[in-house]
């Protein structure tokens, strides 16, 4: 796979940055080209926070894009508002937790991770994100676990490396709740 | 020693190179979108454990910028950064520091304006940049980044050229670049320290002349000297620091001209272009003053345009326009008040502004 270009989007709060960090340290350690774009505008106060990230094997060109190979949306606004920012062809990854209304393009492949259910029978929501990350790596496997662990090292200060293996076991457990609903 | 990379924020990345190009002081105030300069650099903690390099929260930009001018007096590598609004208060000491030919490096990391406009990134600041934004006839060496590992490597480079120069020196930089991650290959840690230049204060010692550090010459003959002998020094850095990318100019029929974050929109926009068959190039100015004006101009009977892309009204336009003497249509696309352009946005204007099918 020569380039990905992704977009993460749900409220602030959800670790959609940091689920972006984590994977360009991955991309970094597999020595990729990697671009890590938040939006930082003041809707990130209390509503919904997006970043764009974009691995490649070549020189990346603009960061600022209007559609995506992937969009992984993490709440209802994202996804009104991103689903058409996925490519003919590409994916749209979402968690149904507290979705009226679902997906309804019929031309990109569709992928639920129940991420904020799996996370809350098992008590870990904190690494509620990471679960995400590891639903959207099962499919997309633009980066291995071992270098999310190796980028995780190296991002992470010391006094949090502990958690890490936590970390490890939620990349596991999103990739093996994550589901199709449609691939075309 | 094995390539040391990190993953750093554009912000991040000009603060990491001051402290291992050996920068002496940090004098700022916090503003989105390049806060992250002051806290990283505060993170060090007050006498960092690498150099010992001072960082200071400043009362205010404008003390800051009075800060760096004592700092700099002594011959010390002293720099500030700010965004737009802060960066309009300092424009009275730059003045200041252009006028008694002082080193130092300032970082704009801009924004939208005018006004307290937005914190979203922006290139209006160009003709403040470029222009004078402060009285007299002064000029910055202005470099504009466009990769965060740039904005890294303008840091020891404007230090270098400030020191070479004894003049101010600009990275214009923005919101974009500076929010954004991407790899950067470290350099090596140098230590700080300070040279006996011959115009800096020291401590005088008892055999020695006294030394002055001013811009106020009151006979009118004396501050007219003190001009030539500036402006001599401009017309060397012209000569000598122009620095530019060229991309695809070659074979092009249209050049975009483009710096910071709108370079890389303009790199997509050639690609885009080429695979229509539109043979597209760029020229990128690394060097905002001294403008590569010679080099547009050779290139101008060329091509059927030029196409600045600018997140503004349209500013660094006027510079292109000088420099090909109305041999070429020059026309301009950006957008303002934050916003920035896509590369499919860009790419239709272009069509449209030079009437290509």
């Amino acid at each position: 796979m020569k380039t990905e270009e992704l977009l993460i989007a749900g409220f602030g709060g959800q670790g959609v940055l940091s689920m972006g960090k984590i994977l360009a340290y991955a991309g970094v350690m597999q020595g990729k080209e990697v671009v890590w774009m938040p939006s930082y505008g003041p809707e990130m106060r209390g509503g919904t926070a997006n970043v764009t990230v974009i691995l490649s094997d070549e020189q990346i060109d603009s960061p600022v894009l209007m559609k995506f190979d992937t969009v992984i949306v993490l709440n209802q606004q994202s996804l009104d508002k991103f689903e058409q920012a996925v490519k003919p062809g590409g994916r749209l990854f979402y968690d149904s937790n507290g979705l009226q209304n679902f997906p309804t393009r019929n031309d990109i492949n569709i992928y639920h991770i129940p991420a904020t259910a799996k996370a809350a029978e098992l008590g870990t929501t904190k690494v509620f994100n990471i679960m995400v990350l590891g639903g959207y790596l099962k499919i997309v496997p633009i980066v291995n676990v071992e270098n999310v662990e190796k980028g995780l090292y190296k991002s992470l200060p010391e006094r949090a490396h502990k958690l890490i293996p936590l970390n490890i076991e939620a990349l596991h457990n999103g990739a093996s709740i994550v589901e199709v609903i449609q691939e075309v | 020693m094995a390539e040391e990379i990190q993953l750093l924020k554009g912000n991040e990345a000009i603060a990491e190179a001051a402290i291992r190009c050996g920068a002496d002081a940090y004098f700022g105030y916090p503003i989105t979108p390049q806060s992250e300069i002051i806290e990283y650099l505060a993170q060090e903690d007050p006498y960092n454990k690498r150099t010992g390099m001072v960082v200071l929260q400043a009362e205010s930009e404008v003390a800051a910028i009075n800060m760096v001018y004592g700092a700099a007096s002594t011959g010390k590598k002293a720099m500030t950064s700010s965004s737009s609004p802060g960066m309009s208060l300092k424009q009275e000491g730059i003045s200041y520091l252009a006028g008694a030919e002082l080193p130092c490096l300032i970082v704009n990391v801009a924004r939208g304006g005018p006004g307290l406009g937005t914190i979203q990134p922006s290139q209006a600041d160009y003709f403040q940049t470029v222009k004078g934004g402060g009285h007299g006839d002064y000029n910055m060496i202005v470099l504009a980044p466009y990769t965060v590992q740039e904005q890294y490597d303008f840091v020891k480079l404007g230090f270098d050229l400030a020191f070479k120069y004894s003049n101010p020196v600009m990275i214009l930089s923005d919101g974009a670049i500076g929010q954004m991650m991407e790899k950067v290959t470290l350099s090596a840690q140098v230590p700080r320290e300070t040279k006996d230049y011959g115009w800096n204060v020291l401590g005088k010692s008892e055999n020695r002349e006294r030394r002055y550090i001013t811009s106020l010459y009151l006979q009118s003959e004396v501050m007219e000297q003190k001009n030539l002998k500036i402006q001599a020094k401009y017309a060397e850095i012209r000569k000598n620091e122009i620095r530019y990318e060229e991309i695809q100019t070659d074979d092009a029929d249209y050049i975009l001209v483009a710096y910071g974050i709108s370079a890389r929109i303009a790199r997509k926009v050639i690609r885009l272009a080429r695979a229509e068959g539109i043979k597209v190039g760029m020229l990128r100015p690394i060097t905002l003053w001294p403008f590569p004006s010679a080099r547009l101009k050779e290139l101008a009977p060329k091509v059927q345009g030029m196409l600045t892309v600018e997140m503004s009204a349209g500013q660094m336009i006027e510079d292109v326009r000088l420099a090909v003497e109305g041999a070429v249509p020059v026309k301009h696309y950006g957008r303002m008040g934050g916003i920035i352009a896509s590369p499919t946005e860009v790419f239709i204007n272009f069509k449209k502004l030079f009437n290509i099918a």
